[in-house]
């Protein structure tokens, strides 16, 4: 009997292991963030196309909004573009740039060719606030709801399919739940 | 060409030297503070433990890599975020726990020992006890049959 059924249980086990392991559509270098559910990190940057003009997350208190990752040196943030803008015409929720470790002239080139899907864009040309968010590449998107805790955290090149699928109920969720 | 050389009194000349050399070493201070020429800290104590401490931290952009081992961009700032909590005074576990706040308990090469780490300290004790099991069983099992595949004496056998 258990000349049988031990084998069996080890190709069992395997290949629930395989099925894991091995599936297609798990993304093998996403990381589960340990800010989801917690105060997003506070950050005070300037605005890239304006170094005079501040940019803060205080100043978003009590609304539900979008902090996107990018940089001009980041390929995929140029694939997502298009979809950031489209998401900004639907003018669901404020989306607001970080733009991490990069120049201000790039960036300023960028939105103006590309245009500009954010309501404001804070310069972290050093890195610091991402270190706060624990950004570890660019594109990443944040959802933060309207008591200031990151609810989501999206890493990849936005599509307005993923946009639908995973930021739309929460968004609805948290304004239907939230204050 | 000799003129103003001669001229030129000797040891004001390298006072002036000596002063210039002390504003550059700190204006290099300034830049990087207690950060020698060769990114060292100053303070071997605090340098040992900046090393052991970059060691045991996971680069997240190339994920098998230490932050010490690591040249990606991510790497130098973290390396450099651990320096400046090191020369403010912070402890180690300070800086693990900022590390693990915005990265999660990846981020550490190796985790503490807690209730939800317990799988990855103990499986290799598992294993090394399903591994031994198996051993035993065999040469148990081999050590009851017969001599059978030694002087075979069938055709074949030279």
């Amino acid at each position: 009997m258990w000349k049988f059924l031990l084998p069996f249980a080890a190709f069992v086990a395997l290949t629930v292991l395989f099925a894991f392991g091995l599936n297609p559509s798990r993304d093998i270098h996403a990381l589960p963030s340990p800010l989801i559910g917690r105060p997003a990190p506070a950050f005070s940057l300037t605005d890239v196309l304006d170094p005079s003009r501040p940019v803060s997350n205080d100043a978003l208190k009590g609304q539900v909004y979008v902090l996107n990752v990018w940089a001009t040196w980041c390929v995929a943030c140029r694939e997502e573009h298009e979809a950031l803008l489209a998401i900004s015409r639907q003018h669901v929720v404020p989306i607001i740039g970080l733009d991490y470790k990069d120049q201000r002239e790039p960036a300023k080139q960028w939105l103006e060719q590309l245009g500009n899907p954010y309501q404001a864009v804070a310069f972290d040309g050093d890195g610091r606030t991402a270190i706060d968010w624990g950004v570890y590449g660019a594109p990443e998107t944040y959802l933060v709801d309207g008591q200031g805790r990151v609810i989501f955290k999206f890493i990849s090149p936005m599509t307005q399919q993923i946009w639908d699928r995973e930021f739309m109920p929460r968004i609805a969720a948290a304004r239907g739940g939230g204050a | 060409m000799s003129g103003p050389a001669a001229r030129f009194p000797v040891m004001p000349a390298v006072l002036v030297l000596v002063l210039l050399g002390f504003m550059g070493s700190a204006v290099c201070r300034s830049a990087v503070q207690g950060v020698d020429a060769n990114g060292q800290l100053e303070d071997r104590a605090l340098q040992s433990r900046f090393e052991r401490i970059a060691s045991e931290l996971r680069c997240l952009q190339c994920q098998n890599e230490t932050i010490a081992d690591s040249n990606a961009e991510l790497a130098v700032d973290l390396r450099q975020q651990v320096r400046e909590m090191l020369i403010a005074g912070k402890s180690n576990d300070a800086i693990f726990d900022f590390m693990t706040n915005r990265y999660g308990e990846f981020v550490r090469f190796s985790p503490p020992l807690e209730t939800k780490t317990l799988f990855i300290w103990g499986a290799p004790f598992v294993m090394l006890l399903l591994g031994g099991f198996i051993v035993y069983r065999v040469v148990r099992h081999r050590s009851g049959m017969p001599v059978d595949d030694e002087p075979a004496t069938g055709p074949g056998t030279n």
